[in-house]
């Protein structure tokens, strides 16, 4: 075994915890420790995911038609290809973080901090990408409504099976508004920013419009969203209390609003995780140049920043997994 | 760490490698290959795939394999899992595939009964 050793080492050493059985120096064990907490808390939250997707497993929203975007590509139906391009941008930043410690180990500090850099660079790249998916996915595509019970319902052409955006179609109802305001109302209550056209709005354009027809949460066995008929719309639309556009913690025009809230929350967390791995970075990035290692005789720091990149790498395929394939 | 002390082979000694740069980069192409592949799956999504086994899509098994084989990589190459003492590695690799599974099951099959539960109750959740 590789745990104990036989070679007899003096007592003094052995008392004061001389031995090293696991030949990891201080900082890189804590790092280690610190990476299996962090990982179960990531399990926390994915495995809780997965539970309320199980739970609404026949009405849980379907990634590829929620993540359509592609920059400089509008209104052309791109599922997937973003996500996969920011995947193989964290993986290279990985590579370029590996390729970085192993500079290290052969003292050439030059190549650290070129690799360094593009590992910095990598990470800044992938936390746009994640703002500009979040928000693409706050500000929703087509819109929708919502019924009491929360459920939402979608607007499909019944001819082309194409969505509808419920902008395009909605019928216009003039009416007065008034703006509440602090010093005429109760003092602390803030008025909610207002959906562009109201409930009765999208109604009028839905009845005026026959070929329109409501598309449920539900999936059929298909795996598909089951699309209801004219007649079934029409008594379906009487549920409506909502108009949801986007998504948000409180409403999802995608579907149920507990994958918004774990989008949020996971792809959040963890782009908080790039982004403080980011900061670190920057801050090793400095000391290399400033020859801080160099003095110390060993880059050993840039190993254990390299594990929590890496890390945070390992976290991503999963969330790219559980979030946008699965 | 010397800079000799990395194990050079993946792939249980299949494929090796002459200096540790280059693992890297043989490694980058492993990942590149099983991301590529899952992607196209997931734009495809075959048919045959559909299959349900276990409660859940075959194509969705596949994935699932597929993200912990890359797991694997990233933390035996990356993070040089592969180049630690036993000792170390077990301390950091037998907590998490103890308890990730474990919480991952309980939870699942909780999930499963309630969604059981809902569709069968006579309270309407579809209003």
């Amino acid at each position: 075994m590789e745990v104990t050793s036989n070679v007899p080492v003096d007592d003094g050493q052995v008392w004061r915890g001389g031995n090293k059985p696991l030949n990891a120096s201080y900082g890189k064990m804590m790092m280690w420790f610190f990476i299996v907490s962090d990982a179960l808390t990531f399990t926390g939250f994915l495995v809780s995911y997965g539970f309320s997707r199980f739970k609404n497993i026949n009405s849980w929203p379907i990634a590829d038609e929620v993540f359509t975007h592609f920059p400089f590509l509008h209104g052309i139906d791109a599922p997937m290809y973003y996500v996969a391009l920011m995947t193989f941008i964290l993986i290279f930043s990985s590579v370029t973080m590996v390729l970085a410690v192993d500079a290290g180990h052969h003292m050439n500090k030059a190549k650290v901090t070129f690799y360094m850099l593009l590992t910095i660079i990598g990470g800044a790249i992938f936390v746009g990408s994640q703002a500009w998916e979040w928000k693409n996915f706050i500000k929703g595509e087509y819109g929708a409504l919502e019924t009491k019970g929360g459920q939402i319902l979608q607007f499909v052409n019944a001819e082309t099976g194409k969505r509808e955006s419920i902008q395009d179609f909605a019928i216009g109802i003039a009416s007065e508004r008034e703006t509440h305001a602090p010093n005429n109302g109760v003092w602390y209550q803030n008025e909610k920013s207002l959906p562009n056209v109201s409930v009765a709005e999208v109604k009028k354009g839905f009845l005026a419009n026959p070929d329109l027809v409501i598309r449920t949460e539900q999936l059929n066995s298909e795996g598909r969203k089951t699309v209801l008929t004219r007649e079934n719309s029409l008594y379906k639309i009487e549920d409506a209390v909502n108009v949801v556009e986007g998504a948000n913690l409180i409403h999802n025009e995608y579907g149920n609003r507990l994958f918004a809230d774990f989008f949020f929350f996971i792809t959040g967390f963890h782009g908080f995780h790039v982004f403080s791995g980011v900061v670190i970075n920057i801050i090793i990035f400095f000391n290399v140049i400033l020859g801080t290692y160099e003095k110390r005789g060993h880059y050993e720091m840039v190993e254990k920043v390299g594990l929590y990149w890496h890390f945070v790498d390992l976290v991503w395929v999963f969330v790219f997994t559980f979030f946008y394939l699965v | 760490m010397e800079a000799g002390e990395h194990k050079l082979a993946i792939f249980r000694g299949l494929l090796k490698f002459k200096s540790n740069q280059q693992k890297i980069w043989g490694v980058l192409i492993f990942l590149s290959i099983v991301t590529t592949i899952e992607v196209v799956l997931g734009i495809l999504k075959p048919q045959i795939l559909m299959a349900s086994f276990l409660r859940m899509k075959l194509l969705n098994w596949i994935f699932i394999i597929m993200t912990i084989i890359k797991a694997y990589y990233i933390a035996w190459d990356f993070m040089h899992i592969r180049d630690e003492k036993t000792g170390l590695k077990n301390s950091i690799v037998l907590p998490l595939i103890i308890l990730i599974p474990y919480l991952a099951f309980i939870l699942l099959l909780e999930a499963d009964y309630i969604f059981d539960v809902m569709g069968q109750g006579f309270v309407s959740w579809n209003f």
